[in-house]
């Protein structure tokens, strides 16, 4: 039987705000544990939260960013479960009154465009971490809570079940990462946790309106770790259904070394988190005015951008998704073309030379030393034939490691192209002197020998040349013989 | 005395005892249970650095029933107060004492209230919110306010006004603007309501004490009604359901793992959880952690929470209705001046009955005052009217 797959996603994102959500403690990844953490957050009997604004506001932005609704009468509720992550044995969360709602993401795939609905977005405080010695709590002798991260604000962002392959999951969360990371609400790094993802997914036959039965996979903190859940995924529940068996609803891990899902937990005895209204807290009210003060706030957001990019830049629509995938690249092109105008050379350096170098070395965008108006001035020196292509690469590599400007590199190691001719006749002369053979097959009509010709000439250069003149001048010398 | 968890010498003039719901740094805090046995806050009581500032100090701290939501602290695990066969409320026992000039405590199902009344004092509990709430013990969040009993409604009022104002640290605390507004709109208008559906089983004596404030008003050119409100009559009900409820889920941090009580008997996290509650949590408060934990489930929430929920609005929206043609609802604190010991151990449900008297008050958040043995229910923001009616009661 043929089965059509069904997936929706719920991406817990965590925002980039200087303090935790219902007290004054930092936010900043990487302390020694519990040195950010106080009474409020410890959730010490007698403490009171109180919602920092912040969340709020980033919370709107990150649903108006997202096409959502905005509700403008929201509630926190508590959920109930017993675990040592939690400090009060509650989290603070949103259930039936999400401060957002009904959005949707466009995506982009070899099936054409797509989109996919957003049912919600909420807002709620992250939980603690506990080391164990020993793999689970159950099998460990003793564990170790870190509240480092207790109170750290957290949107959920749950998806329609409107995805049908990875390729439609990948798109998504490349779109909701550029989107998130547009919006400044959150630095929505995977690696670092700050996004997080988690999949639904089942099968149905094709054809079929109701929904298979599906199994939720959690805590996913790499893309390709999502491709490859959703590929086994797909693969282990089609396995079941072709021998007649029956997908079970659980809950689902990913052993990232094995590649496999694991059966956490059955759903029948879990999701019982006896949510009721926080009566601390009291409701959120949101006025027109201040969502659409938000909403004129919201920088363009990666779709549009991308567009603008094609139809105005005349950008390949491919260069366009690169560029426009992180904000950080496309704010970096924009200030590129701010001052240089060949918008497809700017986009060739970005996507061949700098993200080479990016992901080679293994940094992020915001760190790197070159500024974009020091890259339209390296542009422009090859243009104006000050350098050859070659020696701007070189000039490039040491304007990455330095942040030095090119002039001053190709001044300093006297780059400068040279289209002197008395200079070049010279090296010209001496080449064809010292290539007889070479000038011989050139006679004969063997082209190739040219080429040959040139590269020595540059060498003798030392990649200087200009390559224009010692074509014209090389050719005249040959012919002249 | 056995009624305090610490008695501190004081020679200070304007001494108060607090009940053992406020966090002190210099003394334990346990909420009247085992589980909180010997816990040392990391900081004090809002409520507290406020009557310091203005010059109070804490003569010591009175026991509480555990967690607040008895009848008058039979719960307690450090034990009752019986005056003979006479259940005592021991932060009225600590007032009649003079050991301060008032009592601040935390009404989390009436108690207090029921104290004074029992006891012949005034108690103050005001509109929620002007109060702050940081560093009480958390129960019925919301509902549960810090009230004041003392000899007279003059020592209620002082303390009252030295606690009161905005606290930035709890989100449920008034905005002055909007206390000072809530204040201008209150309007005297020299007329109380008895309401006749909440005089439901109270005994002959409770009778007379109603009887005679109704009097004593009317002598006072106070003009006295009438009303059967039968919506009022559901609050009890109601509030047990949203008490219990908030109570299961903010006892449940109390889990063995961080702090509090921990039992020796665990070889795994369940029951580490289980044993330290079960071994650390009395009879009464297990019956309200369960009874709470059913009403959130997903196949009660609607059925019963929200509908308690429903019921609340809807009785805070008619007494607000009657309280805007009068200055308060006169009513019973209680059904008996006097919990005799045998009735008291007989009847373990007791709490969840006599609070249908104090419930309309912890429903609404409405302020109320116990004077002459007898609740005056006034609209939000009335406490000075409510305390100037108590001079004449």
């Amino acid at each position: 039987m043929e089965y059509e797959v069904v997936i929706g996603c719920e991406v817990h994102v965590e925002l980039k705000t200087k303090t935790k959500i219902f007290c004054s403690c930092p936010t900043d990844f990487g302390g020694a544990p519990n040195t950010h953490v106080c009474p409020v957050c410890l959730g010490l009997p007698g403490t009171l939260p109180v919602l920092n604004k912040k969340v709020l506001e980033y919370a709107i932005k990150a649903g108006l960013a997202m096409n959502c609704e905005i509700a403008h009468f929201s509630k926190f509720d508590r959920k109930n479960y017993f675990y040592p992550d939690l400090t009060k044995a509650y989290q603070i969360s949103q259930f039936d009154l999400p401060i957002c709602k009904n959005g949707y993401i466009d995506i982009e795939t070899s099936q054409g465009a797509k989109r996919i609905g957003i049912t919600r977005i909420h807002m709620e405080e992250d939980a603690g971490k506990l080391v164990h010695q020993g793999a689970t709590i159950t099998t460990s002798a003793g564990s170790l809570a870190d509240y480092n991260r207790a109170g750290v604000p957290l949107i959920e962002i749950v998806s329609e079940p409107d995805m049908r392959s990875a390729e439609d999951v990948m798109a998504f969360l490349t779109n909701l990462k550029a989107i998130i990371e547009y919006t400044g609400v959150s630095d929505a790094r995977m690696e670092q946790g700050s996004l997080r993802c988690d999949v639904n997914l089942s099968l149905r036959p094709v054809g079929q309106e109701v929904f298979g039965t599906r199994a939720e996979i959690k805590n996913l903190n790499s893309f390709r770790a999502v491709e490859r859940v959703v590929k086994y995924e797909i693969e282990r529940q089609t396995e079941i259904l072709e021998a007649g068996g029956k997908v079970v609803q659980e809950t689902r891990t990913w052993d990232d070394g094995k590649g496999i899902t694991l059966s956490l937990r059955s759903k029948e005895d879990s999701d019982e988190y006896r949510y009721f209204p926080d009566p601390d807290l009291t409701p959120i009210i949101v006025t027109d005015a201040y969502i659409e003060e938000l909403r004129a706030s919201l920088p363009e957001m990666p779709q549009v951008k991308r567009q603008r990019m094609m139809e105005e830049d005349g950008l390949p629509a491919y260069d366009a998704g690169v560029i426009t995938a992180s904000k950080a690249l496309a704010d970096f092109y924009d200030g590129v073309h701010a001052h240089y105008n060949d918008t497809k050379k700017i986009s060739n350096w970005i996507m061949v030379e700098l993200l080479a170098k990016v992901n080679a070395e293994g940094i992020e965008l915001a760190d790197v030393k070159i500024r974009p108006e020091q890259m339209a001035a390296l542009l422009k020196l090859i243009d104006a034939g000050e350098i050859s292509g070659k020696i701007a690469k070189k000039v490039f590599g040491e304007m990455f490691a330095t942040g030095k400007d090119a002039e001053a590199i190709i001044k300093e190691q006297g780059l400068v192209q040279i289209s002197d001719e008395g200079a070049l006749k010279e090296m010209v002369a001496a080449v064809v002197e010292a290539n007889p053979k070479s000038v011989e097959d050139y006679k004969a009509g063997k082209k190739k020998a040219m080429g040959f010709l040139v590269g020595q000439i540059m060498k003798a250069s030392k990649g200087q040349a200009n390559p224009a003149v010692i074509n014209q001048l090389l050719t005249e010398k040959l012919d002249s013989m | 005395m056995s009624i305090y968890m610490m008695k501190q010498e004081t020679a200070e003039a304007k001494a108060v005892v607090v009940d053992d719901m406020f966090l002190t740094t210099d003394m334990p805090t346990t909420a009247g249970s085992k589980m909180l046995e010997g816990y040392n806050s990391l900081f004090e009581a809002e409520v507290l650095t406020r009557l310091k500032n203005a010059g109070y100090a804490v003569a010591g701290k009175t026991k509480v029933g555990e967690f607040g939501v008895d009848l008058l602290g039979e719960t307690c695990y450090f034990g009752a107060e019986y005056e003979g066969e006479s259940l005592q409320y021991p932060a009225a026992l600590a007032v009649k004492n003079g050991d301060g000039k008032a009592a601040v405590v935390l009404d989390v199902n009436g108690a207090p209230r029921r104290g004074a009344a029992q006891s012949g004092l005034v108690a103050l509990k005001p509109t929620y919110g002007r109060v702050s709430r940081y560093g009480t013990i958390p129960v019925a969040c919301s509902g549960e306010t810090v009230s004041v009993i003392a000899n007279n409604g003059t020592d209620c009022r002082e303390v009252f006004c030295a606690m009161a104002g905005h606290d930035s640290k709890d989100g449920t605390s008034l905005p002055e603007s909007m206390t000072e507004q809530g204040k201008a709109a209150v309007n005297k208008r020299n007329k109380v309501a008895v309401l006749s559906s909440m005089l439901k089983g109270v005994n002959e004596e409770v009778q007379a004490k109603i009887a005679a404030a109704a009097e004593q008003l009317s002598k006072n050119g106070v003009e006295v009604v009438t009303i059967d409100a039968q919506t009022v009559a559901y609050a009890g009900a109601a509030w047990n359901i949203l008490m219990s409820a908030e109570l299961c889920n903010n006892v449940s941090r109390y889990d063995g793992v961080k702090y509090g009580y921990r039992t020796k008997n665990y070889t795994n996290i369940d029951e580490l959880y289980t044993n330290s509650r079960t071994e650390a949590f009395g009879d009464f408060l297990k019956s309200a952690i369960l009874f709470g934990s059913e009403t959130l489930s997903t196949e009660n929430y609607s059925k019963v929470y929200d509908k308690a929920m429903r019921v609340r609005r809807v009785i805070r929206d008619d007494m607000a209705a009657m309280l805007a043609d009068c200055d308060a609802l006169l009513m019973p604190a209680v059904s008996t001046l006097s919990y005799d010991r045998t009735l008291v151990e007989r009847d373990k449900y007791l709490p969840y009955k006599e609070n249908f008297f104090t419930a309309p008050a912890s429903i609404t958040g409405f302020p109320v005052v116990v004077a002459g043995g007898v609740q005056l229910v006034g609209n939000a923001f009335s406490e000075e009217l409510l305390l100037d009616l108590a001079e004449l009661v």
